[in-house]
């Protein structure tokens, strides 16, 4: 598969809060499969507190306390939950960032 | 769990956030954060590439064998070895220094002479991270599972486990009080 998605620009330390309001983003230049998205997977693991999860949801992606309790809640109790969806960099992006907040995240095409 | 209970994060009505701990307490967290910078450490970088050294691109490129480490960095794609590892090359340094950092940075905020020690944005995101490397690596070493109040329930009261545990406990409780101040 061709290279697409390197480098990871965003620094780690500074992850920027984007807030989209829905899981959709705009559409990335370079994308192969447009008609086929990326997302981001949380999974669900015994160690991470449900109040820290939702702080992170809202602290990295911007989401709104309701919807951030929502998604956690949804990781909790479904053992995973989509996140967020978009380009293949976009998503390796997120994966990065939720690795570094210490949650299980892997991305996949959401097929 | 034994714990004093003196220690706690509290928010001013200025926003400021601050640690306070016991006396007895702040060697506990500095040792402990010794211990964690030491584990995410980045290793050292080859000297053959000082390229790849300067923008931060490992070697690495399989999942750490020590479960605490590969839970630490784990892979990115479930279902996709050669993905994996090419993520991590790219990544698991930067992320690794990133550890690294928040350790060191939080480790410095205990030289204030306490007990109460006042914290900036930057050492509470640095706390932050560290505190939950720390259970994530207590967790993972002590295969701790949802209910793992009835795991040290279940115990000896011997057993070695049960002073890990109290660490663990006493984490999570600073952890989730350091949450609340976010909110």
């Amino acid at each position: 598969m061709p290279d697409c998605r390197l480098p990871l620009a965003a620094p780690l330390a500074s992850a920027p809060v984007e807030a989209p309001a829905e899981l959709e983003r705009p559409e990335s230049t370079g994308q192969l499969l447009p008609d086929v998205p990326w997302v981001t997977i949380v999974w669900n693991d015994p160690v991470n507190l449900m109040s820290y999860v939702a702080y992170v949801f809202r602290a990295y992606f911007g989401y709104p306390q309701k919807k951030a309790e929502q998604l956690m809640l949804a990781v909790h109790h479904e053992g995973r939950a989509a996140v967020s969806a978009g380009s293949r960099e976009e998503m390796e992006r997120d994966v990065v960032a939720m690795h570094g907040y210490g949650l299980w995240a892997t991305l996949q095409q959401d097929r | 769990m034994g714990w004093m209970g003196a220690s706690a994060f509290r928010r001013a009505r200025d926003g400021s956030v601050s640690l306070v701990l016991h006396p007895d307490e702040a060697p506990v967290l500095r040792g402990l954060l010794e211990q964690l910078a030491e584990l995410v450490a980045p290793p050292e970088p080859a000297d053959d590439d000082p390229l790849a050294a300067l923008v931060g691109i490992g070697t690495t490129t399989s999942a750490p064998e020590d479960p605490v480490l590969a839970r630490l960095f784990p892979d990115a794609y479930a279902e996709d070895e050669l993905a994996s590892a090419e993520f991590r090359r790219y990544t698991e340094t930067s992320l690794r220094e990133r550890k690294w950092a928040d350790a060191t940075t939080a480790l410095a905020t205990l030289d204030a002479p306490g007990p109460t020690y006042p914290l900036d944005d930057e050492q509470v995101n640095a706390w932050l991270g560290s505190l939950n490397d720390l259970r994530l690596a207590l967790g993972t070493r002590l295969d701790v599972q949802e209910d793992w109040v009835s795991q040290i329930a279940d115990l000896p009261a011997d057993d070695p486990r049960q002073v890990l545990f109290g660490l663990y406990d006493w984490l999570s409780m600073l952890q989730e009080l350091l949450v609340r101040c976010l909110r």
